[in-house]
């Protein structure tokens, strides 16, 4: 009985993967999933230290109503149950019991926070119910061994972090390179990822120099940076003490090469309080079309995209990066549903979600494509780097890969 | 009355030992969610008469007793994570803890009073969350990763699920505080902590060692904030610095104001009443916005705001005291 349902629901994928329609499937449903409706939960910080990602959450249910206002997902209408978990992981935990016990959602989607996230980790894996493209980019969400029914959506920090070594191996001669890591989980899946991708030539960092997120300056630890005799500096910081470390090398007369993480290549809140002139040249990489730059004015993704804010999101930031990850990840939920056709089972959301061979979602760079399989839970691997450049990010070179490595 | 007042507690627990049995009657009622729920609430409870006892009983401030709990919590998860300690033998040892803990804060706050005392706290609740992640204790703690945990497994081949487990669990260890608090509240020492808190000076002139009683009130009401850490620790099998932010602090002050001060009974309602608005305001926003379809983009803090403020105002005594107050109205009216 159980071979030959699961026989039924890889060859009715397999015929969807194909393209065919499969008119002749049977309907088949877990909890949260009816003639009618699918039922998606979420959580996000609306409120506490996190709570200007709560616009993800509100451009994540905004877009689900758009959904549904267009006859829903092959005739069903979207269910979307959003609860505020002031990015607090007990709070999570107790939330997240409700959305999978009582309110029995088909799957969790987008949930934010690596610390909230890693709360209901394995409860999640124990209950078997999908936790789909979590909001954070520590790497111990690509595990299908160990979780197989939890995914990431952003590239890893894991991955970033190979991304810039293999960039500074190519193009900068006798490199000595200083880092600046924060000291907790993201630093350190940076910082692996980094020395992962120079490989053998891991001793070209001379200098390695920590805070904790909690520090008020950085200042000591950018001149032990510069006394190194380092000229690359890899910047893995958040916001605040990323401004500080450029505006802080600048004040000391350190010129680097410099590079900094994806996490603070943010040009309202690092490149304009470590001052413009100051920030010239540094090297980040991106894979969302940041709504900040010109040169996407014209592209029918963005277009559309523009066009959506105004009708669903009157009055939001557009400015704001946030509803560009919020209507880019929603995308890429509302496709995974659509493949499942008429078998919304847990089994099959997961199946369908490690499916995706070259899957071009709105609003990622172009040349960056969604790819999963059954042993590949990362979904966006490809970062294009980016050099700031007047007042904005200016792209360059090819887009750059971790896939498979 | 105080025979009346028995039958009440014994009929509740009772009742609180006999309800989660009928889940296999009504499985959508008694959900193993709403259990979980409240043992949620349970912990809350105990967490509030550990504050209840400084400050209700004993007439000083804390705006820090979410730095204790915290201090419970990671006792429980680095003796289970560490040494395999089992979940039941935690909670003692992070009673030891916590008093040991309590006590030492409690010698310089003998010093302070009042808002000074406030104010002490309140840094030492600020303060907890960043030493949990300090690099000199991060392998111990696991830095801002925390650490997870396993939930408390059914012990003998019981025939309960993990959470009518978990409640039970919680259950007992409530019942054996309160009543250990009950009895210490009427005993020599209990009368000499309220002589304090009602007239410090009568209370020293009349040979109560001040300075002794406070700093031990302080460890036990710690230990006691404590042991819910412990029991939190266990029920949501995670533990991060994040969980123990500023806000539970002042949560622990409001079920404490809003359930009763220095009232038993109340630090129940309290706890209930933490766990249960804390819930229903998110509801009721989404209610408010999504059913009835009002532009009030309300937070949820802003409807849990609005409760409180009603509720003090209609109840200043607390849950509690309005409710006795209530009842003698009743009362007085028949007779």
């Amino acid at each position: 009985m159980r071979t030959s349902r699961r026989g039924f629901v890889a060859g009715v994928s397999a015929l969807t993967v194909l393209g065919t329609k499969s008119a002749f499937a049977q309907k088949k449903y877990d909890d949260g999933a009816t003639d009618k409706e699918i039922k998606i939960g979420h959580t996000g910080p609306y409120s506490g230290p996190a709570s200007s990602y709560g616009q993800i959450g509100k451009t994540i249910e905004a877009f689900f109503k758009s959904v549904n206002e267009a006859g829903g997902v092959n005739g069903r209408k979207i269910n979307f149950i959003t609860r505020d978990d002031g990015y607090s992981p007990p709070k999570m935990v107790e939330l997240v019991r409700q959305l999978v016990e009582q309110d029995k959602v088909l799957c969790l989607f987008n949930t934010l926070g690596t610390p909230t996230n890693t709360a209901i980790h394995r409860y999640m894996n124990q209950k078997k119910v999908p936790q789909l493209y979590v909001a954070t980019g520590a790497s111990k969400w690509g595990k299908p061994k160990e979780f197989p029914w939890t995914m990431g959506f952003q590239p890893d920090y894991h991955t970033e972090g190979v991304v810039y070594a293999k960039h500074i191996l190519a193009n900068v001669k006798d490199a000595k390179i200083g880092v600046l890591m924060q000291n907790d989980d993201y630093g350190k899946d940076y910082y692996e990822g980094f020395r992962e991708g120079l490989g053998k030539e891991t001793g070209k960092i001379v200098k390695h120099v920590t805070f904790e997120v909690t520090d008020p300056t950085v200042d000591s630890q950018v001149i032990q940076l510069k006394d190194s005799g380092a000229n690359v500096f890899f910047n893995i910081a958040t916001p605040k003490a990323a401004a500080q470390a450029i505006r802080k090398a600048a004040d000391i007369g350190w010129k680097p090469a410099q590079y900094l993480n994806n996490v603070s290549a943010s040009v309202g809140s690092v490149m304009k309080p470590a001052g413009l002139e100051n920030s010239q040249g540094i090297i980040t990489a991106q894979y969302l079309k940041d709504p900040t730059d010109k040169q996407w004015e014209n592209t029918d993704d963005f277009k559309a995209w523009v066009a959506w804010m105004d009708k669903w999101m009157p009055g939001a930031n557009k400015a704001d990066a946030n509803h560009v990850f919020g209507y880019a990840v929603s995308n890429l939920m509302l496709e995974t549903l659509k493949k499942c056709g008429d078998t919304l089972t847990r089994e099959n959301v997961m199946k369908q979600a490690a499916n995706y061979q070259k899957y071009k979602l709105p609003l990622l760079l172009p040349g960056i494509t969604i790819n999963t399989s059954p042993t590949d839970y990362y979904p966006i691997q490809s970062v294009q780097l980016a050099r700031f450049k007047g007042e904005t990010w200016d792209l360059f070179g090819d887009v750059m890969s971790a896939e498979g490595s | 009355m105080a025979a009346s007042s028995k039958k009440w507690v014994l009929g509740v627990i009772a009742l609180a030992v006999l309800v989660p049995l009928l889940q296999p009657v009504f499985p959508e009622v008694v959900s193993d969610y709403r259990l979980f729920l409240v043992s949620t609430m349970i912990i809350a409870a105990i967490a509030v008469l550990g504050l209840n006892l400084l400050t209700g009983f004993n007439g000083q401030f804390s705006l820090g007793h979410g730095a204790f709990y915290a201090v419970g919590a990671y006792t429980a998860a680095i003796l289970m994570d560490k040494l395999n300690v089992p979940y039941w033998a935690t909670i003692p040892a992070a009673a030891i803890v916590c008093f040991i803990v309590g006590y030492l804060f409690g010698l310089p706050a003998l010093k302070l009073e009042g808002h000074y005392l406030a104010l002490a706290t309140f840094a030492l609740a600020l303060a907890v969350p960043q030493i949990l992640k300090y690099k000199w204790l991060e392998g111990l703690t696991g830095g801002v990763q925390g650490i997870v945990l396993m939930k408390p497994e059914v012990p003998f081949g019981l025939p309960l699920s993990e959470d009518q487990w978990l409640y039970y669990f919680c259950l007992l260890v409530m019942i054996v505080l309160f009543w250990g608090a009950a009895n210490m509240l009427n005993s020599r020492s209990g009368r000499a902590m309220m002589a304090i808190r009602d007239q410090y000076l009568a209370a020293d002139t009349m040979g109560i060692d001040t300075a002794l009683y406070k700093t031990v009130t302080f460890g036990i009401s710690a230990a006691y904030t404590g042991i819910a850490g412990a029991l939190s620790a266990s029920a949501i099998a995670f533990v991060a610095p994040d969980s123990f932010g500023i806000f539970l602090s002042i949560k622990f002050l409001i079920g404490l104001v809003v359930g009763g001060i220095g009232s038993l009974f109340g630090s129940v309602l309290g706890g209930i009443f933490y766990v249960l608005v804390d819930n229903s305001a998110q509801s009721l926003t989404q209610f408010i916005r999504n059913d009835l379809g009002l532009p009030f983009d309300l937070s949820a803090y802003t409807v849990f705001g609005v409760l409180l403020i009603a509720i003090i105002y209609l109840m200043p005594m607390g849950i509690a005291g309005g409710l006795y107050m209530a009842y003698r109205k009743l009362r007085g009216v028949r007779a």
